[in-house]
């Protein structure tokens, strides 16, 4: 049986830590990932887990010392946020490379300069080409299921590979909401333990970790790693299937919010998702045939999926909260990507909105809907909503 | 190496079975060369712990070697450097409490 509780998402993230009790957590605070090692640290103090916290002096030491941790073979953890995932950079490439199941929670805030605190997907996008599973989650609750979804995707033996569990900063990570937890019983039964085939403290079959590879080996190294990661997307599936036996949720690839007989559809990723839902219903009792779809799992993209459930729409909103600047924008280029088979291609519309934690408000969305149903967009062009001037 | 492995055959990213270092015969880098006279040394290890290769062998000796003023250092003693693995970095050279390693330009 579930237990509700109120939490913000950081807390949710922190409840899913506990119950996973890993062996290492390496923590540096940044806003707004924060609270989620402040958390856990209460955790740690008060003895309900028995985890080796390793305070450490920055994000690049932070994420070195949990491949360590998980190449000598435990599972251990650690969060970021914007300048500190800029800061991983190095070892964020390195331990999908390194074929290391991580699992790293990210609270998403804006990238300098200028410097800003608040919301915007321009971190984790930012690294979304080096070969962690990205999983976006709208609300607490998912930030909660998503991080023990995440564990057991990423400990797969198919997969191996580590996951980014994104929570928007500030939104999501402070803001308190009814989350459902599962008991500590069935949320460590479905976790299990790690079981490595191998690792480097297994001092009786010793082997080699991270060696130089050069132009006769690299190549066929990624080839390997990208094999990895395509097959997290039917592995993703399977896991979701199992949580969701305890949880009553669904753990689809992109959730399809009253798309059925929907003609034009909005794209967004995250918290801005709930506000969208919100328009949608709204919308809908005024007799409008409007919907929604919410990518779950970025990385890796379910582009096939994704071209199936768009065909049905005759125009196709994406919203970005981030920029990929001298590009079409992160989502709305997959979505693009996802279409390029397709024989009856819905018209499409890209707009940027939030960034820096701009907020996006109930009617901006409104705007987006009715600007989709009187058929005035350009797929050529990047729109943008709540910007001055 | 042998023939080159394709991508499904190699271990998960790029793991590689123990030792295969032994595989990359690296003297090759090798500037300089330590030349070693066993007739100063003390079998005493430090060059052997210092050596960031693994390029100065040993063996057990009940017989012992002739060492430093002829006396004779039974137990675990120091061989000729393997050339096959010294880079020259001199290590070995710097750290020997004897001075009985020389670093010498190779030619």
């Amino acid at each position: 049986m579930a237990k509700l509780k109120a939490f913000t998402g950081a807390q949710a993230t922190a409840e899913a830590m506990r119950q996973v009790n890993p062996d290492v957590v390496v923590a540096y605070p940044i806003t707004p990932q924060t609270p989620i090692v402040e958390f856990f640290a209460q955790f740690v103090a008060d003895g309900v887990v028995d985890t080796e916290m390793v305070p450490i002096e920055s994000e690049f030491s932070a994420l070195s010392a949990v491949v360590g941790a998980a190449a000598a073979g435990a599972r251990a953890m650690c969060a970021t946020s914007s300048q500190g995932l800029a800061l991983m950079w190095e070892i964020v490439a390195a331990a999908p490379g390194l074929r290391l199941p991580i699992v790293m929670p990210v609270v998403n805030r804006a990238l300098s300069a200028p410097i800003n605190i608040h919301c915007d997907h321009s971190d984790t996008m930012g690294t979304a080409t080096l070969g962690w599973i990205q999983i976006y989650s709208e609300n607490a609750q998912e930030a909660y299921e998503n991080t023990l979804l995440a564990l057991k995707l990423a400990e797969h033996p198919k997969v191996l590979l580590p996951v980014m569990v994104m929570q928007d900063g500030f939104i999501v990570s402070h803001g308190v909401e009814t989350v459902k937890i599962l008991e500590d019983e069935e949320a460590k039964k479905f976790i299990g333990e790690r079981n490595p085939d191998r690792y480097l403290l297994d001092v009786k079959h010793p082997y080699t970790i991270g060696p130089l590879a050069l132009p006769d080996y690299y190549f066929e190294v990624k080839r390997q790693q990208e094999e990895a990661i395509w097959a997290a997307k039917e592995v993703y599936l399977e896991v979701g299937e199992e949580l969701s036996k305890l949880t009553g949720n669904k753990y689809p690839y992109f959730e399809e919010y009253k798309t059925e007989d929907a003609e034009v559809a909005i794209v967004v990723l995250s918290s801005a998702a709930g506000t969208a839902k919100e328009v949608v219903d709204e919308m809908r009792e005024q007799g409008y045939k409007v919907g929604l779809i919410k990518p779950k799992l970025f990385r890796p993209f379910p582009y096939k999926e994704m071209r199936v459930a768009l065909e049905k729409f005759r125009v196709v909103g994406v919203l970005d909260r981030s920029i990929a600047f001298g590009a079409y924008a992160p989502v709305y280029t997959e979505i693009r990507n996802a279409l390029f088979e397709s024989e009856k291609k819905p018209k499409l519309q890209s707009y940027v909105f939030g960034l820096g934690g701009r907020d996006i408000f109930k009617e901006d969305i409104r705007k987006v809907f009715e600007e989709l149903l009187s058929n005035n967009v350009d797929s050529q062009t990047q729109k943008y909503i709540g910007l001055r001037g | 190496m042998a023939e080159k492995k394709g991508w499904q055959e190699l271990m998960r990213g790029g793991d590689l079975p123990p030792a295969t270092a032994l595989e990359n015969k690296t003297g090759s880098w090798r500037s300089l060369r330590p030349v070693y006279d066993p007739s100063n040394c003390i079998h005493c290890m430090i060059c052997v712990a210092y050596c960031p290769d693994m390029a100065i062998p040993i063996k057990h000796s009940e017989e012992g070697v002739v060492g430093k003023g002829g006396r004779i250092y039974k137990g675990t003693v120091r061989l000729e450097t393997d050339f096959d693995y010294c880079k020259g970095c001199g290590i070995c050279a710097n750290e020997c409490p004897t001075k009985c390693i020389t670093m010498v330009r190779e030619e």
